[in-house]
């Protein structure tokens, strides 16, 4: 049995994931068998790819300030104001972050932004926003508001106390949510594709272009490899600088730093807060759902009705319908293998002595970014290795990017797991596998069940993979919205933002179902 | 029976259990008595194939148990703060160790029903552990690890953590239901009371070692070193030219007792005062037990008598 827990993660990510990289920088590097660094050069002093690398760089730094600026007072507001209806806004603050890139894009075209990059960098913060407020609202609840009132008392203005007292106490979770905004912003895929247009293109987006328009696939593993470098060089700065960071801090219960709002302060920056959210977060979801019931003869359902058949002039080779099939049927297989797998990853990590090699192990493939699982899928599973026709190819990899968050839910349930319960069943009569059966399953199950509820939605909105492997003919819901949208003329874009209002409506579904576990049973043990 | 014999387990460095040799006959009660940290936990875990031995054997009916892994052990141990499973109800904590010796499905609910009645909680099968008070939590890990019928009844601090009157409640139902099964008990305390109200025999442990066993007449009569003197109460002192321990209540507040002194605390003990008396010319006190309804309080000059029964000359 243990040894079983640990192979499954490991032959998955070594198969599905370290092999697809290494036949990447194979083919990058070692053409026809002989080491040659030339494309990697040719992106370096080339200046359309140097214009990339840039582009690349600077709209992650750029989407990473401005959600900075716009979410750290809602951070502020959810941890420390009490008011009516706090726990739905939290809920409602969240929703951006599960929804599809392919959403989030074809939201912001709803809006009439067409492709800029202003429509880019809000369309970031969109999405980052409830990064920032879980992380540093997070920890800012925990914080003890005594200290800021101890500073107070001892004579320090408001913002002095705050910056002094407040504000340093925070940097870890600041800078946390930073680097997390950064990367995924250096590594956004589907927002740009669709925001973007031609002229503006990204590390990841110049991948895709080069493998399946301009057929180079020398130069795309060339790109993957500059993406895996500099991932992995943000990865080890980011750490280093956290690592630096990190403070002991006396922390106080959530909730307890809550007051309730009085002051005339408090009530200016809830307004400013609520107000600003609903237009930034709640604007472009409603537009969406209005436009893909605004036909051409007055309000209804005729997009969703024409998603039921294929078009003689339509790019898809299937009714867009069928898509909802496709995507639900990903979804459930993926989730399977996310909670298979990462179930027994999350057992190896809480119980294992060399755990946390995995536990880092399993995080690698979110951090390559979904663009480079794909790519790499898609030229690894070529013959001889022949998995290119098989439909569970998708599944799987959406399943490497699900895997993380299965983890990261299940490993705390499974830790709280006393292990005197264990030692317990085992007086009472229960062998090692009776023990795992009775008391070891059951408990975990809560923390595996929401996992599997993440991993559902991501698989549901995964875009970055899907769009290198998913056959024409298997469409996902994702590629349906995007071919959709890559078409001219008024039903096209009416087409897809009835499917992007339906794939609003299964994510929030599957999080919602998520919530209701949560609220119920997990945690209190 | 079980017998144990030069069992020592070692924590690194440390042995928390240095060689013991203990033996609990068939309808047997053994309480074994110590301050935290003597190695009593320790002790139940290794009879139970928790902990790894590092030397010394444990015989159950004269076969030695080494090699054979928990669930197979047979033996019944009920944990400090119980570790019921919190995923399932009343009964399905009570059965789950009949569910393992898979005994058929109704005698299984028959003989849980049978020993929640017996611990006195019948009508709670169906509740959540999360529902329970302390002393519900306590009964139904009591009625857990009894339901498989174990040869040995193991019992880890069971009465710790609840309020005074429960306490008092609860011992006197595990005296009795100790009594009516006729099951042989080891049960581990830092509390004399506990130990002295429901055991056959009682052992003080020190240090991972036995200090002094033998019942708790033997016990309380004669001491048979300072730190199990101490350890009960017993005042130990020089005042009368050898070492000695006497007990609290065989000191007396009389006008021509031997020894002179003043009250320096007194303290109200539920049925007697305890005052501390510090002797003229010495440096020590002693601990006198009262019944009067008039103590002398703190200042007061007072003279000692000391009654013979209650005085034990120490080992030097």
């Amino acid at each position: 049995m243990r040894r079983l827990t640990w192979a499954l993660p490991l032959a998955f990510l070594g198969f599905f994931f370290v092999y697809p990289v290494v036949t990447i920088i194979g083919r990058g590097l070692w053409p026809g068998g002989n080491l040659d660094v030339s494309p990697v050069g040719d992106v370096l002093t080339d200046p359309g790819l140097r214009r990339i690398l840039w582009f690349t760089i600077w709209q992650a730094a750029v989407s990473t300030v401005l959600t900075l600026v716009a979410a750290l007072p809602a951070a502020f507001v959810m941890a420390r104001l009490r008011f009516r209806g706090r726990t739905v806004v939290r809920a409602l603050m969240t929703v951006p972050f599960v929804l599809p890139t392919v959403v989030v894009g074809s939201s912001f075209r709803a809006l009439g932004f067409g492709t800029s990059i202003t429509a880019i960098l809000l369309a970031h913060v969109f999405f980052n926003y409830a990064v920032v407020v879980r992380a540093v609202g997070g920890l800012w609840s925990h914080l003890d508001p005594r200290q800021e009132d101890a500073a107070r008392v001892l004579g320090a203005t408001r913002l002095r106390a705050f910056t002094s007292i407040t504000l340093p106490a925070l940097r870890p979770a600041i800078l946390a949510a930073a680097s997390i905004v950064y990367l995924f912003s250096f590594t956004s895929f589907g927002v740009i594709l669709i925001l973007g247009g031609p002229s503006r293109a990204t590390l990841e987006t110049e991948i895709y272009r080069q493998t399946t328009q301009l057929l180079d696939l020398r130069l795309a593993a060339a790109l993957s490899i500059m993406q895996l470098v500099a991932v992995i060089v943000l990865l080890v700065v980011t750490g280093r600088l956290q690592g630096r960071q990190a403070v002991a801090m006396t922390l106080a219960p959530a909730g307890e730093a809550a007051r309730p709002v009085r002051e005339r302060g408090d009530r200016v920056v809830l307004f400013a807060v609520l107000a600003s959210a609903g237009a930034l977060l709640g604007t472009p979801i409603a537009v969406l759902i209005v436009r893909s019931l605004d036909t051409q003869t007055g309000f209804g359902f005729g997009f969703y009705r024409a998603l039921g058949t294929l078009r003689d002039d339509s790019v898809l080779f299937v009714a867009p319908a069928e898509a909802i099939g496709n995507s639900l049927l990903y979804a459930t297989a993926a989730t399977v293998i996310a909670v298979l797998v990462g179930g027994a990853a999350a057992f190896v990590v809480a119980r294992s002595r060399h755990g946390g090699v995995l536990d880092t192990a399993v995080a690698l493939p979110l951090g390559v970014s979904a663009v480079t699982i794909g790519f790499g899928f898609l030229i690894a599973f070529d013959p001889p290795i022949d998995l290119r026709s098989s439909w569970i190819l998708v599944p799987i990899a959406h399943a490497l990017v699900a895997i993380p968050f299965v983890v990261r839910i299940a490993l705390p349930v499974i830790r709280s797991i006393d292990p005197r319960l264990r030692e317990a069943a085992a007086v009472l009569g229960a062998s090692p596998r009776s023990v795992w059966r009775e008391v070891d399953l059951p408990v975990a199950a809560r923390g595996l069940l929401v996992g599997g509820g993440f991993a559902f939605a991501i698989s549901l909105g995964e875009f970055g993979a899907t769009a290198f492997i998913a056959r024409p003919d298997r469409p996902t819901l994702p590629v349906v919205v995007f071919r959709l949208l890559g078409q001219p003329g008024a039903q096209n874009f009416g087409a897809a933002m009835a499917a992007s209002t339906i794939l609003v409506v299964l994510t929030l579904a599957a999080v919602l179902g998520i919530e209701r576990l949560r609220a119920g049973e997990l945690g209190t043990f | 029976m079980l017998e144990v014999r030069g069992l020592t387990v070692r924590y690194g460095e440390t042995l928390a259990v240095d060689g013991l040799d203990l033996t609990v006959g068939d309808h047997e009660v053994v309480c074994v008595l110590g301050p935290s940290g003597s190695g009593k936990t320790t002790l139940l875990r290794a009879i139970a194939g928790l902990e790894p031995i590092e030397t010394g054997v444990v015989l159950r009916d004269g076969a030695d148990l080494a090699g054979v892994p928990p669930h197979r052990r047979g033996l019944g141990l009920m944990f400090q703060e119980h570790a019921l499973f919190p995923h399932r109800d009343v009964i399905g904590n009570v059965a789950f160790g009949l569910r393992m010796q898979r005994v058929a499905r109704d005698r299984v609910e028959r003989r849980a029903r049978e020993v929640l009645a017996l611990v006195g909680l019948a009508g709670f099968e169906h509740r959540s552990i999360r529902e329970l008070s302390g002393g519900e939590q306590q009964r139904v890990a009591l009625a857990r690890a009894l339901a498989p019928e174990p040869s040995l009844l193991m019992l880890d601090e069971p009465l710790s953590g609840l309020d005074r009157a429960l306490r008092d409640d609860l011992a006197g139902e595990l005296r009795q239901v100790f009594q009516r099964l006729g099951v042989a008990v080891l049960l581990v305390t830092h509390d004399h009371d506990e130990a002295f109200a429901l055991g056959d025999r009682v052992a003080v442990v020190r240090a991972g070692r036995i200090e002094q066993i033998g019942t708790p007449v033997e016990m309380w009569r004669r001491p048979a070193s300072e730190f199990v003197a101490r350890f009960l109460g017993w005042n130990v002192t020089d005042a009368l030219g050898a070492r000695c321990a006497v007990r609290a209540d065989a000191l007396r507040l009389t006008p021509d007792g031997a020894f002179a002194g003043t009250v320096v605390e007194r303290t109200f003990h539920r049925d007697h005062f305890l005052v501390r008396v510090a002797l003229r010319g010495r440096d020590e006190t002693l601990d006198v037990a009262i019944r009067d309804a008039e103590p002398p309080a703190p200042g007061d000059s007072v003279r000692l008598a000391v009654d013979a029964d209650g005085l034990v000359p120490l080992a030097p």
